[in-house]
């Protein structure tokens, strides 16, 4: 008689799991040891690292490919803006607040953007962003345009430069961790076995009760938050609320798009990979940012082409490793008897 | 201005984002990829011009009809290198590398081209107009526009319906696999639908370059309008694409008379309101995803 055991760990994610956690842990603690220099350039990596796995999680694993994030970052910054520097209210306080605001917004959008499909769907979504950043221009207390300021009278009153400096990091690094580690739970989750079985086969699924769209609906909503979260922490950071900064279709869906087509969508270790060459590339070609955008950019639209599941899809290709405890394994035990 | 010149100027402005359209739905259409790069491209065609008028030491106009010829060349060849590996079940390259596309195109023209703003000189009919009654003046050159769009769509239309080569795009489009026992090749079909779609969008760019000032960044709202004429419209449907050109220019044009800088606002709203309460566009007939 045999018994069965659905397993979830294997060495290898056992090990790679410790690893990104020590990987973490050391990095909590980075503003005590490190150089501030390197800090600043941390707080980009850790926030574009939060983008990318949002990103992933919906484009890779859900399957909607959004080119409209922007939005939620823009909606997230003028939210922070009217919270903190409008109202008495903590800035970082504010994060988790602008990330509501985000995903009860992005109801109403998915009920007119899920009309669409694939590239429409794409495009779609870029509109919608695209009416949200020509709203906020509408909106007079919000300046109309004009550059918004997050002032130490206001928003940061009681905030030293330093204290302000350390605590966004600190919030940097929870982002990054939380988006890692909502991504891994959501994958481990029921709503990950959705995913997955509409994924291997869509009519099978719905014939099993399976409802794809109230799967994406939940995963769309957690993406809009916690991309929101992220957008009012970068503006925590540049302290001034730009319209056309805010809503960059560039600098909050392009270059994120790079980072995990490059890493490697629908892995879930293909946004560190893409972030790591990001932070290399940008190290190397510093201020240069039209060129940052053309290297990223040529090098994603070939890797769409040619390797459509980015460098962790030509490292699974050569030995097939999981980092993190995600895939569900059926272990028989033989008994003897 | 008053209502019935912005009614007037917004259908006229229908006609060039029809042209817009018409690439961006014929791409659809036979080989179902959405090119995200499509704006970008009337850009890219709009500064071509401008150097190839200056290195050949003519006007715009005689240029654009060789940057056309490249733009097609450029539609062929990148069709059968790079995104003919992305046709399949699963659009999510396609449409992610030609995002890609777009963004490099916009950098590569900032780094060549700086961020001032051009325009192209289409002559002495840019500024000629007429006048249709007091307060109504027609400008010769948005007619132009507009009567390119209705004859483009108009030879689209019997190119597809009446020739062998438009049977062979309706028939890839259709169903490639059977296409491709009848003895056509699919590959070579989809080169050509894309080296229409990119003429067409450098014809579309040396259009808006003689409207309005643009700079590498203004691909991207193009692509916006193109597609919101496409949806409005109705997926499928060639002549819809005018009429959606139109509802959008007509909103804009609107818009603006409501108050001036609400013309993308407005546009983009009614495009929603198409959206929402008539999904399959004005003449759509629905589409297999």
């Amino acid at each position: 008689m045999s018994t069965f055991q659905l397993v979830r760990t294997s060495r290898v994610s056992r090990i790679g799991t410790t690893a990104v956690g020590l990987l973490f842990l050391g990095l909590a603690f980075y503003p005590l040891y490190g150089n501030d220099r390197t800090q600043v350039t941390l707080v980009e990596v850790l926030t574009y690292l939060s983008l990318a796995m949002m990103w992933n999680l919906l484009a890779g694993y859900a399957g909607l490919v959004s080119v409209g994030q922007q939005g939620f970052v823009g909606i997230a910054a003028y939210s922070l803006f009217v919270f903190a520097e409008l109202n008495p209210i903590d800035p970082f306080l504010s994060i988790p607040l602008a990330a509501l605001v985000c995903a009860a917004i992005s109801v109403p959008v998915a009920l007119l953007v899920f009309r669409l499909k694939g590239g429409y769907f794409a495009i779609g979504t870029w509109v919608v962003a695209e009416v949200f950043r020509l709203l906020t221009l509408e909106i007079n207390p919000l300046g109309a345009g004009s550059v918004q300021s997050l002032t130490t009278k206001n928003a940061f009153s009681g905030y030293s430069v330093e204290i302000r400096r350390d605590l966004i990091f600190f919030a940097a690094w929870v982002l990054a961790i939380g988006s890692v580690a909502v991504t891994i739970g959501v994958l481990r989750s029921r709503l990950g076995l959705a995913l997955q079985a509409v994924r291997d086969n869509a009519e099978g699924a719905r014939g099993l009760g399976v409802s794809l769209t109230r799967v994406r609906m939940t995963i769309w909503m957690l993406v809009a938050g916690w991309t929101g979260a992220t957008g009012a922490l970068i503006h925590i950071n540049s302290a001034t609320v730009t319209n056309r900064d805010a809503f960059s279709v560039a600098s909050w869906t392009a270059l994120v798009v790079f980072i995990v087509i490059i890493g490697g969508v629908g892995s879930t270790i293909g946004p560190f990979i893409g972030v790591g060459i990001y932070w290399v590339i940008t190290e190397q070609l510093q201020k240069q940012t039209t060129w940052r955008f053309i290297t990223l950019g040529s090098i994603a639209a070939v890797m769409a082409v040619v390797a459509p599941k980015g460098v962790a899809g030509i490292i699974q290709r050569w030995r097939k490793i999981e980092i993190f405890p995600i895939e569900r394994r059926l272990k028989v035990n033989e008994q003897a008897d | 201005m008053n209502w019935g010149n912005a009614l007037i100027q917004g259908i006229l402005l229908g006609g060039l984002y029809a042209i817009f359209a018409t690439g961006l739905s014929l791409a659809f259409g036979v080989m179902r990829f959405v090119n995200l790069a499509h704006g970008d491209l009337a850009i890219l065609a709009g500064y071509l011009t401008l150097s190839t008028a200056t290195t050949a030491g003519v006007s715009h106009s005689v240029a654009i009809i060789l940057v056309v010829v490249i733009m097609a060349l450029i539609g062929f060849l990148g069709q059968r290198i790079l995104f003919n590996r992305t046709i399949g079940p699963d659009p999510l390259s396609g449409i992610l590398c030609s995002f890609g596309l777009g963004v490099v195109i916009q950098n590569v023209l900032l780094e060549r081209y700086s961020a001032t703003d051009r325009f192209l000189d289409a002559g002495k009919i840019e500024t000629d107009s007429f006048q249709l009654n007091d307060s109504i003046s027609v400008g010769i050159f948005p007619l132009l526009t507009f009567a390119f769009a209705v004859l483009l769509l108009g030879v689209l239309q019997i190119f597809l319906s009446r020739t062998r080569l438009g049977r062979a795009f309706r028939a890839t489009a259709d169903d490639p696999r059977t296409a491709q026992l009848m003895g056509i090749n699919d590959k070579q079909i989809y080169g050509l639908a894309m080296a229409i779609a990119f003429a067409t969008v450098g014809v579309a760019g040396y259009f808006l370059g003689a409207r309005e000032t643009f700079a590498p960044s203004s691909g991207p709202s193009q692509l916006l309008f193109g597609f919101e004429a496409v949806v409005i419209g109705g997926l499928g449907s060639l002549w819809g694409t005018l009429v959606g050109g139109i509802v959008l220019g007509v909103s804009q044009t609107l818009g603006n008379q409501l108050s001036v800088g609400l013309n993308l606002l407005v546009g983009h709203i009614v495009f929603l309101l198409v959206l929402t309460f008539r999904p399959k566009g004005l003449f759509g007939t629905g589409v297999r995803s």
